[in-house]
């Protein structure tokens, strides 16, 4: 276990450099500077500009400066857009946000697709699994940029019982619809995936004998099937993790939560090289501590797997 | 969780409730004191804001929305009122020499938040700061339009920013030396690039001087929170000099990215304005007729061709860009695809501009008949027909309503005169850089008068100017342009600026833009005639239902 | 992508073991079961329906996708609702254009994306990986571990950062699409090849001194088409939700044409304006659409999965 963790962080290192590296490349290759404008910068203002940010520096230099900075004083240098802000005050402020409704999506998803997708497979060809599928591949389906605007019609403009968007640090009220919008399409997919490999499970030999036995149902369920059939949920979660944040950004744009995902998009389309960077990583961060996460976890419920 | 959320709505009733007392208590003494409306007990503005704003350091803001801000939270020399008049800010008079060379303002006496006086060397230390290469202001070519002595020298040539041609001739005497007498200079004071800047804060904090809990600013209100892309929030400032005028007594901007969503919001009432989607006014002012607002504003909307080497051939023949002109039906832009007002466009500079006389142009009074048949009899001497089609790209930056007015236009040259424009749209920072290389054939443009005069536009057509991306070149309107400076009726020569314009079409004049926005009826002062709109929001009080 | 390992896993071990001798009837049983299933085989038809509707269609309309209707220009709202009398069978966008024409020609590119990005992506991945596999030892490492640090990598960044440099075409999102989605691929036939490569038609032809290249292409890759279909069934739905998700960020085609996720995005964005039409149509074919491929994939993956019921 020890050891694994141990190489999972050495593995991290040329994967993080990787990214980095091919982040910047695109970056520094696009067309356009940060500082462009409508009118154009005078050429003393724009060398001021340059200097200040470190640009007039060859790029391999400009790198260097950059990693040393995140290694040894954790500091992700200053925003180019936001020129009162620096990126890491721009990640401390979105980060928590995102990382919240993230981990509130998720657990939301895996707490009712898990149930949704087992009673579907127990109910196998009833009624109720007709409309757990139904609604789970309807669901799935539904793209979430259509979603916001129904559900702001619906507890905004109708009901009035939630705020339209904001954030507000994070009170109950404004993170409702970003974790009903977010995670509604991953419990869908979560669903799905449990009721097939719960179906192949109760089809499964031991699973027969157990029933021959007579042991009942439940403690069939519980005890003999969900180990098994949890495997490619687990194996699912990691990428629908990485999706979910990934999805964040439309969330950011309906809901003005003020998280990482609109900050990306923006840094992309405004060329605030380090906001851009700073985001990338933090990304890249959360998703190999998640998949190794989700790696713990299988190897935890497959006694096959050795870590 | 549950802990927490209980936590968290127990605090929200308590604040309800405290929230309830204070109203009960603060209605028994509002109403208005000039008007007698009305007032309601809780006067706080909520707007939508499109995007988290860059920076709030008066001398580096270079947003409309930016500016906007700044002018809540700072005040400078003299401020517009609702009609774009100058009236008194922090200088209770001006005066300026016969030859209107030096400019002498007389402060009155005010305090920053802290307590601090704000005096003339606050301005000196302001204005040569935003002159300073080293703050690299984007909006710095502002400073060097304003003509202050030595102001080009500093900017250009290396010159000590402290020989900039201010002064501070006592603690309440601020004095200006120009290189040239600039008709419109007391105007260009209101804007935020001009106002004053706490020195000691500045130079304690470094780039985080405007966060909340450091920034020391002389305006209305005072910044209270500014979480980026979620909200900016301003509250009454006590210092202020002329705070018992003031009613609201809180600000909240709330950044809500996409048009509509933010329209929604407005009408379930978490807005008291926001700005209406294009294509929607029609249709909103007749279901709330006293909500939606369109005004004219000085900013154009054009499509450029480029004329310099790296330009299509064809663009060249005059002729080309004149049938290309003719056939645009613009009533079917303003009317049919934007529909909030907006004007169609024959010249460059808006007509509302001040002072600006257009010239006549031909082409505009003709009906839309006359003109297609124009075009096509111009196309096909120009040697393009249906069989040999003229073909060429059209450049937009990513938008919605570009999207729209772009696809239009190119449908109406293809149906006219079988034009094949080919759509290309570009992110903005793509966009610029593709039309600063000339990388482009035919390009949208906009803008917006910086100040109300014809120059904030035509400079635009001078040869000189790097703004000017179609690289069209013309002695004479660079001569006059030159002229217009030191001219004591500049305004003849802008006239006959646009006439050339006209005559050469580089560019094709599409549409004036109008603002759109809805307002709610309890949000009052709102200055709808002013074309800048430049707003003060202690100008606003909100009124009991 | 989102594809259920463990299926696959399965699916992998069964094909394995039926290896090449008994191929011709593992395609047969194969398709037995897929027409057994009822759900699959609708979704076939209802597919190639659309699918031909989609080409065929835009012949019975006076309309275009891109030719503005100057009646109704502006007046979406009030007389742009679908009807026949004025031929627009789905109603107007906006600016007065024919909504059926958008939304077939939109079918018509979010398949088209589907389909060609799956193809690149399952080029790119079935060769990787057949190469990997098929060399094996230090060849197969690094070009694994390679593979590795790439999946950790969150890709959409990247795919959104590509999208603003290159601007739009067509091309970028096929190939962008495509690019980004074969490392799974590229894992799975690696492990297939490991397995095939000891098997004795492979062994003979290296005796017989043929090329590798010709192996891996006339030997190996056919031998991995049961997965390669099943893998693009699921794939195609994914990658016209992703592409629905970068138009969406105003990243995707490029005016005047369209996709179903533009169209919804536009729909979407007018849902309070009484112009239901415009996001009904594009959303129905959408979501008509990625149903059919999610039934297929689900059928196809229990097709060739014979261990499954």
């Amino acid at each position: 276990m020890f050891s694994f963790i141990v190489r999972r962080i050495g593995s991290s290192i040329p994967t993080m450099l990787i990214l980095i590296l091919i982040s910047f490349a695109l970056m520094r290759l696009a067309p356009g500077s940060p500082f462009s404008s409508d009118r154009g910068l005078p050429p003393e203002v724009l060398a001021n500009l340059e200097l200040k940010y470190g640009l007039n520096l060859p790029w391999f230099e400009q790198l260097f400066v950059y990693l040393k900075g995140i290694i040894f004083d954790f500091d992700f240098g200053p925003s180019f857009k936001y020129t009162d802000k620096s990126v890491n005050d721009i990640l401390a402020q979105g980060f928590p946000v995102t990382l919240t409704y993230g981990i509130w999506s998720f657990v939301a998803a895996v707490a009712v697709g898990l149930p949704l997708g087992i009673v579907a497979a127990v109910r196998h060809n009833t009624k109720l699994d007709y409309a757990a599928v139904g609604f789970s591949i309807g669901a799935q389906v539904l793209p979430n940029f259509v979603m916001a605007p129904i559900l702001v019609i619906i507890f905004t403009l109708w009901l009035n019982w939630l705020p339209g968007g904001g954030w507000n640090g994070g009170q109950w009220q404004y993170v409702v619809m970003p974790i009903l919008a977010l995670s509604t399409s991953y419990m869908a997919s979560i669903a799905r995936i449990t009721r097939s490999s719960m179906l192949e499970v109760l089809h499964a030999n031991f699973i027969r004998t157990a029933k021959a036995k007579g042991v009942p149902m439940r403690n069939i369920i519980l005890r003999h099937a969900l180990k098994p059939a949890l495997l490619p949920v687990i194996s699912y979660l990691g990428p629908a993790f990485v999706y979910m944040i990934t999805g964040s950004v439309i969330i950011d744009i309906y809901f003005s939560t003020g998280g990482m995902g609109q900050f990306f998009v923006d840094a992309a389309l405004n060329r605030d090289y380090s906001l851009l960077m700073g985001v990338t990583i933090v990304f890249g961060v959360m998703t190999i501590v998640f998949n190794t996460l989700v790696d713990i976890t299988y190897a935890w419920l497959d006694p096959k797997i050795r870590l | 969780m549950n802990k927490t959320s209980n936590m968290n709505i127990s605090a929200f009733t308590l604040a309800m409730v405290t929230a309830g007392a204070v109203m009960s208590g603060a209605t028994i003494a509002a109403n208005h004191p000039v008007t007698g409306e009305k007032l309601a007990s809780d006067q706080t503005f909520t707007y939508r804001l499109p995007d988290g704003i860059a920076t709030l350091d008066p001398q580096l803001v270079a947003t409309v929305e930016g500016s906007a801000i700044v002018r809540d939270l700072f005040e400078g020399l003299l401020n517009q009122d609702e009609l774009g008049k100058i009236v008194p800010g922090v200088a209770q008079r001006f005066d300026f020499s016969e030859d209107k060379k030096t400019y002498t303002f007389h402060l009155r006496k005010s305090n920053w938040s802290n307590g601090d006086p704000v005096t003339a060397h606050d301005f000196v230390y302001a204005w040569q700061r935003a002159v300073d290469p080293a703050t690299a202001s984007p909006y710095v070519w502002y400073m060097e339009m304003m003509g202050i002595k030595n102001g080009k020298a500093i900017l250009n040539e290396g010159m000590d920013p402290k020989e900039l041609g201010v002064e501070a001739v006592d603690d309440y005497t601020f004095k200006v030396t120009l290189d040239a007498p600039i008709p419109y200079f007391p105007s260009m004071v209101t804007r935020a690039t001009t106002f004053p800047t706490h020195r000691a804060t500045v130079e304690k904090f470094g780039d985080e001087w405007t966060r909340p809990e450091n920034i020391v600013s002389n305006g209305a209100f005072k910044l209270t929170d500014w979480t980026l892309k979620e909200k900016n929030v301003r509250e009454r400032n006590t210092e202020y000099w002329n705070n018992r005028e003031t009613i609201l007594d809180k600000v909240t901007a709330l950044v809500i990215d996409d048009e509509n969503q933010a329209l929604l919001r407005y009408k379930a009432g978490d807005l008291d304005k926001t700005e209406i989607p294009a294509g929607q006014y029609g249709s909103l002012k007749k279901s709330n007729p006293t909500e939606a607002y369109s005004f004219p504003r000085l900013c154009n909307y054009y499509y450029g061709f480029n004329l310099s080497d790296n330009g299509p051939e064809a663009f060249k023949d005059v002729r080309v860009r004149k049938a290309l002109a003719y056939a645009l039906d613009r009533n079917v832009i303003v009317k049919n695809v934007l529909k909030g007002g907006e004007l169609p466009a024959y010249t460059f500079t808006p007509t509302a501009t001040l002072g600006f006389k257009a010239p006549y142009i031909d082409y505009a009074k003709w009906p839309q008949k006359q003109r297609d048949a124009e075009a096509i009899k111009l196309l096909s001497e120009a040697g393009y027909s249906k069989s040999n089609p003229l073909k060429f790209e059209m450049l937009y930056n990513t938008s919605e309503s570009h999207k729209k007015v772009a696809t239009v236009i190119s449908q109406m040259w293809k149906q006219k005169l079988g034009v094949q424009a080919v759509l290309v749209n570009q992110e903005w920072k793509t966009f610029l850089d593709s039309r600063t290389k000339q990388a482009f054939e035919l390009t949208r443009g906009a803008f917006c008068g910086a100040y109300n005069e014809a120059s904030a536009f035509l400079d635009l057509a001078t040869s000189k100017a790097n703004y000017n991306y179609g690289k069209w070149s013309n002695e004479e309107v660079d001569r006059l342009m030159e002229d217009a400076k030191t001219s004591a009726d500049p305004n003849a020569n802008y006239t006959r600026v646009e006439t050339l314009m006209r005559e050469e079409m580089p560019v094709i004049p599409v549409y004036f833009y109008a603002g759109t926005y809805m307002i709610q009826d309890s949000l009052k002062g709102w200055p709808t005639e002013n074309i800048q709109q430049i707003t003060y929001s202690r100008d606003f009080y909100k009124t009991a239902e | 992508m989102l594809v259920n390992k463990k299926k696959m896993a399965a699916l992998i071990d069964s094909n394995a073991e039926q290896g090449q001798v008994k191929g011709r009837s593992q395609w047969q049983d194969a398709m037995r079961r897929f027409k057994g299933n009822k759900a699959s085989l609708i979704s076939v038809f209802v597919l190639a329906a659309m699918t031909l509707f989609a080409f065929l269609g835009p012949l019975l309309s006076p309309w275009d996708h891109e030719t503005i209707d100057w009646e109704l220009i502006g007046n979406a709202a009030e007389m742009g609702a679908p009807q026949f009398a004025n031929g627009h069978f789905f109603g107007t966008d906006d600016l007065g254009r024919d909504m059926y024409s958008r939304v077939l020609q939109g079918t018509q590119i979010s398949l088209m994306v589907g389909f060609v990005g799956t193809l690149v992506a399952v080029t790119v991945g079935v060769l990787y990986g057949a190469i990997a596999g098929y060399f094996g030892g230090a060849v197969d490492n690094v070009m694994m571990r390679f593979v590795d640090i790439l999946m950790s990598i969150p890709y959409m960044f990247i795919l959104i950062i590509l999208f603003v440099m290159f601007g739009r075409s067509v091309y970028i999102l096929f190939i962008g699409l495509g690019l980004f989605s074969w490392m799974d691929m590229a894992r799975i036939v690696r492990g297939q090849t490991l397995t095939l490569k000891h098997k004795e038609f492979i062994e003979a032809a290296v005796m017989a001194g043929v090329s590798d290249f010709k192996i891996i292409v006339r030997h190996i890759v056919p031998n991995l088409l049961g997965i390669v279909v099943v893998y693009m069934s699921l794939m195609i739905p994914s990658l016209i939700l992703l592409e629905s998700f970068i138009s969406f960020l105003g990243l995707g085609i490029q005016e005047p044409l369209t996709s179903w996720g533009a169209l919804i995005s536009d729909g979407a964005s007018t849902i309070q304006y009484g112009t239901l039409w415009q996001l009904a149509f594009p959303l129905g074919f959408f979501v008509t659409g990625l149903f059919c491929f999610f039934f297929i994939g689900d059928g196809l993956r229990d097709a060739f999965d014979p261990k499954d019921r």
